[in-house]
């Protein structure tokens, strides 16, 4: 069995984020594998284990040819990626996104499975995996904490307000797994040295036929304006010094909860 | 100005109406002169009196046979925008508004706006805003794509007020040929047996995180005190990731929205994806052992202590307090 996994690598979450002038994320600095996508890439890995046979196929796309996120997903143990790096791309949305994706499996041909975060950390829309499956022309299982492949059908547990329910489609499909689903695991010394030289397809948006589609113009939108949002105030803070709990029940008190 | 038609994707729990979804068609009626609605699921007829109360006039009734109702919906309203003229379609940022929303952009080849906090009108453009970097910056942005406008909204965004109208007029879709998307067929469903008031609706919040030390701690510290206040108990993503409370519990940017009185974090360090979830609430107290977590520099009460001395304290003194 096949599986692609799209695969984001974004700024590093735990660094403050900035916009360029034009609005757009800033870059700058080295971009790591998204925490999310590591479930999907582990998830991938296990079906094709399971299936005994296919390889794990990442999808990103990233701008100035950046692959360390994408190593590190390779290290894990998927075969190959492909990687659309353009300048082309920057401002590209979710749906200009979902559109790359798309034209990337159609490329690799030979796909059963195409597995995503159910969102990105970064700009967390939550669209892709339906897009991409409409493109297609797939079927999409969304929102899935728990994921099996039997008889050329794929069947998850499928996040509800309420609970779950349980969703099935045949293959291929587009599968969007939650954090947690599986526990990834760390990439071994050998993973990462064989990493180094597992190959990466650089493509850009006119070798996908995309040229227009993608980037600021593809995107269609205008941003019209960005102000820091109204900060919160902190209150008062104090040391626990055996009665905080007192000062918890006065607050309480205060606003009639208790 | 005032947009001539706005579209609402309903969604119900149970045999209601969501509150996320009265939310919209509040927001609805102030953007457009007709308020319709679109519904993928059973017993429409429920969905229109409710849905009429709050100014909708009327419900297309897409039948999802068996299928995800979001897939069948999203290829559903794309049908119907080229007779019906909607200027813009709003969906709750739920699993199922995004499967809806995500089919019809494709179809209609139509940007969309996901996370929104505020809905605006800008001339006749639909004018959406949202905040990123965990909150901290408001963006406002418009689409240049041409009507409908796609938006999905965050639950607890705006107030749902009634405008006291009758019931809507159920207008059936009939059979939608959603091609492989209506394969993902629904074979059972699980509903986690809920106790007390749901998380996005109640007074106060009580959430733990990786503070409480062990998945064990949750019950007899942040389920324990949130009954005690007749509240809800929610979780940072950190704890649900590691497997200790189900999902539905998780408070923050990839789970739920919540606005309390009284949000309290126990053990609760801040990330922001976190903060983004409950910093809109009304009152905030934190009990931290690190004085330095990002929770303080939100909090109206900070208590920097160990939660496992603090609470049961509190949680005691509550009791006594009667």
């Amino acid at each position: 069995m096949n599986v692609v996994v799209c695969v984001k690598q974004i700024p590093d979450p735990a660094v403050p984020g900035a916009l360029d002038a034009d609005h757009t994320l800033k870059r700058e600095g080295k971009l790591v594998l998204d925490e999310s996508d590591s479930y999907g890439v582990e998830m991938a890995l296990q079906l094709v284990d399971a299936a005994g046979g296919g390889e794990v196929t990442l999808v990103s796309m990233a701008p100035n040819n950046e692959v360390s996120g994408l190593r590190t997903a390779l290290a894990m143990g998927a075969a190959k990626a492909v990687l659309v790096s353009d300048p082309a791309c920057e401002g590209t949305d979710a749906l200009g996104t979902a559109k790359v994706i798309a034209k990337c499996v159609e490329r690799l041909g030979d796909t059963d499975l195409v597995l995503t975060a159910t969102e990105s950390t970064d700009g967390y829309t939550g669209t892709i995996p339906g897009q991409v499956a409409e493109i297609l022309g797939w079927p999409a299982l969304t929102f899935s904490k728990h994921v099996e492949i039997a008889d050329g059908k794929a069947k998850v547990q499928r996040q509800t307000e309420a609970g779950y329910d349980v969703v099935e489609a045949s293959l291929p499909a587009v599968v969007s797994v939650t954090a947690g689903v599986v526990e990834p695991r760390y990439p071994s010394f050998k993973g990462i040295m064989a990493a180094k030289n597992k190959p990466v397809d650089q493509v850009t948006a006119s070798d996908l036929g995309l040229g227009d589609q993608v980037g600021w113009a593809g995107a269609r939108q205008e941003i019209t304006n960005v102000e820091p949002a109204p900060a919160r105030q902190a209150g008062e803070k104090f040391e626990d010094d055996g009665t905080g709990f007192e000062k918890v029940v006065a607050f309480l008190e205060k606003l009639k909860v208790i | 100005m005032t947009l001539s038609k706005v579209w609402v994707f309903a969604e119900t729990a149970g045999d209601k109406v969501t509150s996320a979804t009265l939310e919209l068609l509040t927001k609805a009626r102030e953007l457009g002169s007709t308020v319709e609605v679109v519904y993928a699921g059973d017993d429409a007829t429920a969905v229109a009196t409710q849905v009429g109360e709050y100014g909708a006039t009327k419900v297309f009734h897409v039948d999802p046979a068996g299928a995800l109702p979001g897939a069948v919906a999203g290829v559903a309203i794309a049908g119907l925008v080229s007779e019906h003229q909607p200027d813009a379609v709003l969906f709750v940022q739920s699993y199922d508004g995004r499967d809806a929303l995500a089919r019809l952009s494709v179809r209609l080849d139509v940007p969309v706006f996901t996370n929104g906090m505020s809905l605006s009108l800008a001339g006749d453009d639909v004018q959406f805003g949202t905040a990123i970097f965990g909150g901290t910056v408001n963006v406002d942005a418009k689409s240049k794509a041409g009507k409908p406008a796609l938006v999905a909204i965050r639950p607890k965004s705006f107030a749902a007020e009634a405008s006291g109208g009758g019931a809507a007029e159920v207008v059936e879709v009939g059979a939608v040929d959603a091609g492989r998307a209506a394969e993902a067929k629904v074979l059972e469903r699980f509903e986690e047996e809920q106790t007390g008031p749901k998380l996005e609706e109640a007074a106060v919040v009580v959430s733990g995180g990786r503070g409480l030390g062990a998945a064990e701690n949750y019950k007899p510290l942040v389920e324990e005190l949130a009954k005690l206040l007749k509240g809800a108990f929610g979780a940072s993503r950190a704890i649900v990731d590691a497997g200790w409370v189900p999902y539905a519990l998780q408070v923050g940017q990839t789970g739920k929205t919540v606005k309390p009185k009284v949000y309290i974090a126990i053990g609760i360090s801040g990330a922001t994806q976190h903060l983004v979830g409950m910093k809109n609430s009304d009152n905030i107290i934190a009990i931290n052992k690190d004085s330095e977590a990002p929770i303080f520099g939100v909090a109206d009460l900070g208590i920097v202590g160990d939660a496992h001395k603090v609470v049961p304290a509190l949680i005691e003194a509550i009791k006594a307090h009667g």
